[in-house]
């Protein structure tokens, strides 16, 4: 609900967007960030890519990987089973059975860095070193031909990757009912 | 002396139980049919009256008798950690969730939280990156609202060709609504100082998934909430202790639980819950994303499937009715399959984002019927027929599910989830 509070609240935070001097509306408690804590917490990897670590893997470096550490839960080539089918069903999308996948409609090969690094494997989250993730990253995409069999990815050349279903999305909450 | 009319036996005017019309008269139907099978054991003091109860009990729980009042779940086998349980719906009243039912759906399972070693950063595009602790936040002025939060997976299931035959709960059960209490969102991104670029927040949990999502900068100045307090206790850990974002109306899974990070950008992550899921794939190949806002629904819980018809007569039809955009502005109730319809009751307060309860009393006459809901909201938008809403999507794709849920009664009195 908006109530008249929240709505004066919000126009006197965007009527000083830009310039801004603390108001007295709240006590004033947070505790300036430490930007080391900062950087350890920030795991958040936009599609321009700008905050990708240092790090380096490749397309067979990432095969060994899946092997060892995805594959029981993702299916060899990740096609699925037990756990979410990670590759196949390009250009299914406008078809009566669309198989929804990394490969087949996932925007941004970003998304892919950023989720594995956080959340995978699943009952090991957040043990994989950069050059691993980066590895896994080409592998998943090699499968569908996204990159080529022989390709490296780092933090220049992955946000360049252009995935099949890239201008798939049509963002509801700008432009709803088109 | 005159026994009390509960005790009385009833008058049968013939064999076999038969009761003699003027019970109607007397003292209705229902109310002497009941009593009498327990009129032979009413003949002696119940035992719980002759000594004394149980002691006092540090944290009440439900009466012993409705220890199956649960919510409902599968364990999808092999699946560790990912998962969801219901709200039995249709064994509630009123509209408020009890705090061990809300419905829960996590991505890697339910962090227990030290509260001393867990911190709120706010950090991006605004001018002063900041910490804060559950006992800072405590400080802050606390508003507290009654609000719904559902899942854009609830009721997912109706996309599938054929009806599934199952209790109300478990159609719809990704939805439970409870008066929140915490600091407005607002607050702290002031303190903060957000940037003139600034357009959407990233935000994060702590829980082994760091479930993430990108919301739009509008909403976190308007009505998010950092909630503390879920019906007057602390957040329960499967709702996010010790906080969790609250953003009243949108999808469920942007109301990130165990939250510890907000992340202010000029452009949304695009992570993989707002990617690969809760986005709509349509017939056309392209999907929505970003459809925050849940649509206006209703469903009849009384009767629902599971709870046949104890005869013709007289019953009341109840259920629940919610908006993602503000408040719901009427319910109504057809008995035809749709022809024609009926205003429902709405139980005051009728709140925005909140649960609002619907009754309408009926006599069935026995024969087949067909019920139906169709809730409309203060922005006028109304519930579809299921025909209308699957033609907007993919075959199965079932996010934002809110079209009218239809029970068949047959002439036996069974419930049964029919599609319209
Ligand atoms: C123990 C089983 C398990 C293992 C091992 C595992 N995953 Fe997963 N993975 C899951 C589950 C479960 C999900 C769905 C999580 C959810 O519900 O949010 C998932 C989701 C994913 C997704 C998102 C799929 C989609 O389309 O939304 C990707 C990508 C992924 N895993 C990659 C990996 C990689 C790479 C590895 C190896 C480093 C790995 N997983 C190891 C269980 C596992």
């Amino acid at each position: 609900m908006r109530t008249p509070e929240s709505r004066a609240l919000v126009v006197v935070v965007l009527g000083l967007l830009g310039s801004l001097p603390v108001l007295a509306d709240g006590p004033g408690l947070g505790k300036a960030a430490d930007p080391a804590v900062v950087r350890m917490m920030d795991l958040t990897i936009l599609p321009d890519g700008k905050d990708l670590p240092p790090g380096r893997g490749t397309v067979a470096e990432g095969k060994q990987i899946y092997e060892i550490k995805c594959l029981a839960c993702h299916g060899v080539g990740g096609q699925g089973q037990p756990m979410d089918r990670l590759t196949g069903g390009v250009g299914s999308l406008a078809t009566p059975a669309p198989v929804k996948t990394v490969n087949s409609y996932w925007p941004y090969a970003t998304s892919l860095f950023d989720y594995i690094r956080r959340a995978m494997p699943l009952t090991t989250p957040q043990t994989l070193r950069s050059d691993e993730v980066y590895a896994l990253v080409a592998y998943i995409l090699s499968i569908d031909g996204v990159v080529k069999p022989d390709a490296a990815l780092d933090a220049m050349s992955l946000p360049a990757v252009k995935m099949p279903n890239r201008e798939g999305f049509l963002n509801w909450w700008e432009n709803p009912r088109r | 002396m005159d026994k009390h009319p509960d005790e009385r036996l009833p008058e049968f005017a013939a064999a076999n139980g038969l009761i003699h019309r003027r019970e109607l008269l007397v003292g209705g139907l229902l109310a002497s049919v009941a009593p009498a099978i327990a009129a032979q054991e009413g003949l002696s003091p119940p035992p719980w009256t002759l000594a004394p109860g149980r002691p006092m009990s540090g944290y009440g729980m439900p009466s012993e008798w409705r220890k199956t009042v649960q919510r409902g779940f599968t364990l999808p086998p092999g699946r560790p950690g990912t998962g969801a349980s219901r709200t039995p719906l249709h064994l509630l009243e009123g509209t408020i969730t009890p705090n061990g039912l809300h419905f829960e759906r996590h991505h890697n399972g339910v962090p227990d939280i030290d509260p001393a070693r867990h911190q709120l950063l706010i950090h991006g595009l605004v001018d002063r990156p900041l910490t804060f602790t559950l006992d800072d936040l405590l400080r802050y002025p606390l508003q507290s609202h009654i609000r719904f939060i559902e899942c854009a997976g609830n009721s997912g299931g109706a996309a599938a060709p054929n009806p599934t035959q199952a209790d109300a709960g478990t159609l719809h059960g990704l939805v439970s609504c409870a008066q929140w209490t915490g600091v407005p969102l607002a607050v702290l991104l002031q303190e903060a100082g957000v940037r003139s670029t600034a357009r959407w927040v990233i935000a994060e949990g702590a829980d082994s998934a760091l479930l993430s999502r990108s919301i739009p900068l509008a909403k976190c100045l308007d009505d998010a909430m950092i909630a503390l307090y879920q019906n007057g206790e602390a957040v329960r850990p499967e709702q996010g202790f010790p906080m969790r974002l609250l953003l009243p109306g949108f999808q469920g899974n942007t109301n990130i639980k165990w939250l510890r990070r907000l992340r202010v950008t000029d452009a949304p992550a695009h992570t993989k819950d707002e990617t690969s899921k809760y986005s709509e794939l349509m017939p056309d190949g392209r999907a929505r994303q970003f459809m925050l806002e849940m649509g206006p629904k209703s469903v009849i819980l009384k009767p629902s499937f599971g709870m046949n018809m104890q005869g013709r007569g007289f019953y009341e039809i109840s259920g629940i009715a919610w908006s993602g955009a503000g408040r719901v502005r009427g319910v109504e109730i057809s008995a035809d399959g749709g022809r024609t319809w009926a205003q429902a009751l709405l139980e005051g307060p009728v709140l925005p984002k909140a649960l609002t309860r619907f009754r309408l009393a009926w006599r069935w006459d026995g024969s087949p019927v067909r019920l139906l809901s169709r809730a409309t909201d203060e922005a006028g938008s109304m519930q579809p027929p299921r025909s209308e809403w699957v033609k907007q999507y993919a075959p199965g794709q079932g996010y934002h599910y809110n079209a009218m849920q239809a029970w068949d009664i047959d002439t036996a009195g069974k419930v049964t989830n029919a599609y319209t």
